[in-house]
Order: C-alpha cells, then sequence, then structure tokens
C-alpha cells in the first residue's frame, strides 16, 4: 500500500503576521516557514505505520502545491522520513486549485490513503482533504484521530461531538486527521537529513484549473482594551462584573 | 436565485447554532431580495421544524429519511447539491462545525461553488460577493471574494446572533435519488465521553494550564465548570502530558472556541494558545505572575494561585455575592 500526505507550506506558528501594499498581501519579512502542524502529525503517524513492518506499507510520499520556495519545506518532510517528494509548480490560489493538482496527480500515480491535516493554519478553511474526497470519488474520513492495522484490516477511528466513532472501511480513502493520530511530531534526526538531500523531489507542472476564490485584501484584529484588574481578596466584584458590565453570567 | 440554509440537527433536535445560521440566510436574502430556503436532512419531527419559521425561514424542506440520521458527509453534500440543482439556488450556508467542515468542500467540487470558511460577518459587498474570514488562527481576518456564479459560505459561531423574525412557512418534503454505493462506510461501534457539555457549543468555560502543577489538582477546576454549567478545556502542554483528554485541548492546534466567557487559569496565554480562543466574548484571566502575557488578551483578570482562587469563585457562584 501507497500513502501520500498531503503538505501546506505555513508560516512557524509564533509569528505575528504582518501585512504590506496596502494589506493585500502577507508581508513575509523575516517568516519562518514550517510544515503546517497537523500535517507534520498526519506525516509522523504514516512514517511509524511503515516503519512497522507488519503492516502493509511499502511508500510513504509527501506532495506540495506551491512555488519554489516550498522546496525547503519538503526537504523537511524526507529528512523526517518519507521516501519522495512532489511539489506542483504554482501559486497555490484556493483550496480547490490546490485540491483539484493533488486529486489530478493521484489519477495518474494512484495512492491508497492519502492524508491531510484537519486545516492548513494559515487559512483555515478545513478544505483540501474533502474536496480530494470529491474531485476523486473517494470517502474522506473527518477529524480522524487513530489510525492502525490489525493484520490486514484497518482500526479507524474519528472524533465525533462528544464521543468517538470506530470505521470499517477499505482503501482507497482521505484521511483528514486531527490531533491524536500521532502523539508527537517527529523531528529529523542528522542521518534523516543527510539522507533527504538523496531522495527524489519531482516538480511537475500544473494542470490547467480556475479558481473560484481570492483574497482580496487582509485586516489586523483591534488591539483589545485594557483588562481590568480585581483583588484577589474581592471575588465577588468580578462575578458581579461578569453579570452586569460584562453580561456573559 | 435563492439562499439555502443547511439546518443540522442531533438527535432530532436543532440548537442555537442552527437558528443563528437561519438568522444569516434570512439577512442575506432580504439582501438579494430574494428566498430563504431551509433544508433538514434525517428524520425530524414537524414540530421541531416549524421552529425554523421563527428565524425567518420562507420554505422548511425536510428529507426524512432514517437511513440519514447518522451524518455522512459524502451523502449529505449529494442531497443537498440534488436540493440546490433542483432550485436554481445561489447561495448556500452551514454552521462552521464537525459537519459545516465535513460538507461544504465536497459541495464546492460538486457544484463547482467557491467556498469561504469560517466567515464572520454579513457580506461586505454582494457584487462582487466579498466575505470576512478568519485567518492564521485569528491572528487576522481576510476578505474573500468568491467568483463563481454559486457560492457556499460557513458561519462562524457566535459571529451573527440568534435573530427572530418570523414567518408562516409551510413544511415540504424532499426524496433525493441516492445510489446504494454511497453506503459504504460502516459504523463498527461508538464511544461517547463523559464530558455532558460539548465544548465547542458551550457558552462558558474554563480552561486550566499547566499553572494547576498536577493532573491531581483538577477538581476545583472541574467543580467551577459544574457551578457555572461550563465546559472543561486545557492548553496544550496539558493534554500533551496525557493530564488531561485531547478533546479538551483548545488553541492553534487544537479545538479554535468562541464562547460568551472563557476563564484561563494557569495558563500563560502563548500565541498558540491564544489565537484559539481569541473570538471569545469575553476572557478572564486567573494567573499567579502578574506578568504573563494573558492579560494583555483579557478583560478581567485576577493575580493569585488559582488552588485559593477557584473555591472562592465556586463558592460565590453558588450562593450568591
Ligand atoms: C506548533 C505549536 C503549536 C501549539 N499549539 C498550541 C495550542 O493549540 N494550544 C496551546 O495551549 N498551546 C499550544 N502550543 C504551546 C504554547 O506555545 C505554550 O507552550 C502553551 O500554551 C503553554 O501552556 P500553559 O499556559 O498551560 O503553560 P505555561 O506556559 O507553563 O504557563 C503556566 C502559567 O501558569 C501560571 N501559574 C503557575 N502556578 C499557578 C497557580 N498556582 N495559579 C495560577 N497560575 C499559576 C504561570 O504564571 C504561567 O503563566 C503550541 C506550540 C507550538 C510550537
Amino acid at each position: 500500500m501507497k500513502i501520500l500526505v498531503c503538505i501546506s507550506n505555513v508560516p512557524d506558528t509564533t509569528t505575528k503576521i504582518k501585512f504590506k501594499e496596502g494589506n493585500k498581501q502577507i508581508d513575509d519579512a523575516g517568516i519562518q516557514w514550517i510544515i503546517n502542524p497537523w500535517d507534520e502529525l498526519a506525516l509522523t503517524r504514516a512514517i511509524e505505520l511503515k516503519e512497522d513492518a507488519s503492516n502493509p506499507i511499502d511508500e510513504v510520499c509527501v506532495i506540495n502545491v506551491g512555488e519554489a520556495m516550498c522546496d525547503a519545506t519538503l526537504r523537511k518532510a524526507l529528512a523526517i522520513g518519507a521516501d519522495k517528494a512532489i511539489r506542483i509548480d504554482a501559486n497555490p490560489l484556493d483550496a480547490y486549485f490546490v485540491a483539484g493538482q493533488i486529486a489530478d496527480y493521484i489519477k495518474k500515480t494512484p495512492y491508497d490513503i492519502v492524508l491531510s491535516g484537519i486545516e492548513s493554519s494559515d487559512y483555515n478553511s478545513s478544505s483540501v482533504g474533502g474536496m480530494l474526497g470529491e474531485f476523486l470519488d473517494w470517502p474522506a474520513i473527518s477529524s480522524m484521530t487513530q489510525l492502525g492495522f490489525d493484520g490486514d484490516e484497518l482500526n479507524i477511528h474519528r472524533a465525533i461531538p462528544g464521543g468517538n466513532q470506530i470505521l470499517q472501511l477499505t482503501p482507497p480513502f482521505v484521511g483528514i486527521v486531527q490531533k491524536g493520530i500521532a502523539k508527537e511530531p517527529r523531528i529529523p534526526a542528522m542521518r534523516g537529513i543527510m539522507m533527504a538531500r538523496k531522495k527524489p523531489l519531482e516538480v511537475l507542472p500544473a494542470i490547467e484549473l480556475k479558481a473560484l476564490s481570492q483574497i482580496v485584501e487582509f485586516e489586523q484584529p483591534q488591539a483589545k482594551a485594557s483588562c481590568k484588574m480585581i483583588d484577589a481578596e474581592q471575588l465577588d466584584e468580578l462575578i458581579h462584573l461578569l453579570k452586569s458590565e460584562a453580561k456573559v453570567l | 436565485m435563492s439562499v439555502i440554509a443547511f439546518a443540522k440537527n442531533w438527535e432530532g433536535k436543532f440548537k442555537k447554532s442552527t437558528y443563528e445560521l437561519v438568522s444569516y440566510a434570512k439577512d442575506l436574502a432580504s439582501r438579494l431580495n430574494t428566498q430563504t430556503l431551509v433544508l433538514s436532512i434525517g428524520e425530524v419531527d414537524e414540530s421541531e421544524l416549524e421552529k425554523l419559521a421563527l428565524y425567518g425561514a420562507d420554505r422548511i424542506i425536510s428529507v426524512n429519511d432514517s437511513r440519514l440520521n447518522v451524518l455522512s458527509s459524502r451523502i449529505y453534500a449529494e442531497v443537498i447539491s440534488q436540493f440546490v440543482r433542483k432550485e436554481f439556488a445561489t447561495h448556500i450556508l452551514l454552521s462552521d462545525n464537525n459537519s459545516g467542515k465535513a460538507i461544504s468542500p465536497r459541495l464546492s467540487v460538486k457544484l463547482q461553488a467557491g467556498l469561504a470558511a469560517a466567515v464572520l460577518d454579513v457580506p461586505k459587498s454582494l457584487e462582487p460577493f466579498v466575505v470576512k474570514k478568519q485567518v492564521f488562527s485569528g491572528k487576522a481576518f481576510a476578505y474573500v471574494q468568491i467568483d463563481s456564479e454559486k457560492k457556499i459560505l460557513t458561519l462562524s459561531k457566535n459571529s451573527f446572533g440568534v435573530k427572530e423574525n418570523p414567518s408562516t412557512a409551510a413544511i415540504e418534503y424532499f426524496t433525493p435519488e441516492l445510489k446504494e454505493d454511497l453506503f459504504k462506510i460502516k459504523v463498527k461501534s461508538e464511544e461517547s465521553s463523559d464530558n455532558k457539555i460539548i465544548l465547542t457549543d458551550a457558552d462558558i468555560v474554563v480552561s486550566a494550564g499547566r499553572g494547576m502543577k498536577s493532573p491531581d489538582n483538577w477538581k476545583p477546576v472541574e467543580d467551577f465548570a459544574a457551578a457555572l454549567g461550563a465546559a472543561v478545556a486545557c492548553s496544550r502542554p496539558v493534554s500533551d502530558d496525557g493530564w488531561r483528554s485531547h478533546e479538551e485541548h483548545v488553541g492553534q492546534t487544537g479545538k479554535v472556541i468562541a464562547p460568551n466567557l472563557y476563564f484561563a487559569v494557569g495558563i500563560s496565554g502563548a500565541i498558540q494558545h491564544v489565537a484559539g480562543v481569541s473570538r471569545s466574548k469575553c476572557i478572564v484571566a486567573i494567573n499567579t505572575d502578574p506578568e504573563a502575557p494573558i492579560f494583555s488578551v483579557a478583560d478581567y483578570g485576577v493575580v493569585g494561585d488559582a488552588m485559593t482562587v477557584l473555591p472562592k469563585l465556586t463558592e460565590i457562584v453558588l450562593n450568591g455575592e
């Protein structure tokens, strides 16, 4: 079986996001780019599954739709342990465009399991995984928290509001992963970094596809008014303010 | 042209977020000078369906099929798209919750309709169609322009509010054509957690962090939450270390929540934590360190030890001020 993990290239989570050109573009000066945290967990789980020889996994490949700047992020994915990387060379215009590009690649190069993160920490649209499922006419498992094998059978859990479902299905499918899928994201080791240099990173041209949406402007959130401090000895004042001033109790 | 809102039910009942979505749909339909159609999928009693009229539904359409009582994003997207095509609808609205997040991307591909997820406000303009959404986990906003003829929005919780707007809509029924092979995913079993209040639905959330020092110190947190009827949440290290379940983790990499009232107890206020809770209407911070960054995003703050502050607050809530 082959696993394909979708990788989104996003600003480090500590980044203070700034904009330029009249709030039309992200100011990328000084931004550190990382693998989207959920994609990193998906990749970690895929590699764990492959490393356990009792599982029927032969290959873990990562894919990104992006420009040349994303190669560094893909090299990191290779250093963590992916076998090969694909970059579809295009500006990722919107989720529909990205999913359409990846779906086209999968139609030409079949995979059994495709993993994506529950959302990308930049545009928070939670869309690529579900769109892939639809482009490919596959099931897509949202909020997947466990992926494993019981012999040849898959063991899949997904979170639902107030609980957990254990699912029965056979590949191919898209797994949209959330926290829990792997314990900690794996960090590349020196050996992995050395090996990554020799692993294939293939750059493919994009297909013709129209995006359906575009961001026309960004906005910074307004600074919050200052915090009202309450004496720890006068806590009834806090409850009183929450009721009468903030009106949230 | 018409506006369709998908009214999700939970075991045959609608929630506040459903009514908020219908209220938003009504507002949008008025701006577009068109009708508000509300579509319900799965078995729901007529008395429950009628409630949708209170928030402005012009037509209430029920797909009353027991096979659809359990959510399947694939099947629901198929049902909604058949209905959209039948009605030549142009604007399709879902709530930005688990089900909306799962259904809307599939619907977008089926209908070639641009999707704006986690929308925060009424459209900034109708021609071109531009809406505001959250990006970078709440660290910024973006205005998204949808260029396709059909448009899909998922609405963030507590972004528009529930607005009454009574209408006299009759209930209609719709029977989609569904192929058997759509029913392929089988649920082997289901476990429910003992959390009675669902975190992403809760109006009040009491969240605690590493400042509690040990998983054995959570009783004051739970007692305070119980007194308020609040859900319990935690910071990431607390769930990473197994002190609390992953379900309670809020923040950029956990759940993103927008309750009316959020208590951050023994939580320093790291940027990734704040990203997941910044849309809370009111934030109260309780922390021993007056310099903790959480105070710069809080509305009210108490400098003090959680282990003594929480029991006192519980006492005040239970016995009155
Ligand atoms: C990629 C990435 C993603 C992340 N995502 C998230 C996320 O989604 N959610 C998240 O929460 N974090 C996330 N983090 C972690 C984040 O950076 C912080 O490390 C974390 O939020 C800190 O948790 P904390 O506030 O509980 O602990 P600490 O930072 O250790 O803070 C503990 C606080 O408790 C106070 N305190 C101590 N004793 C007491 C007492 N007796 N009474 C009251 N207060 C007391 C201290 O003054 C301190 O402010 C992420 C980090 C990374 C790198």
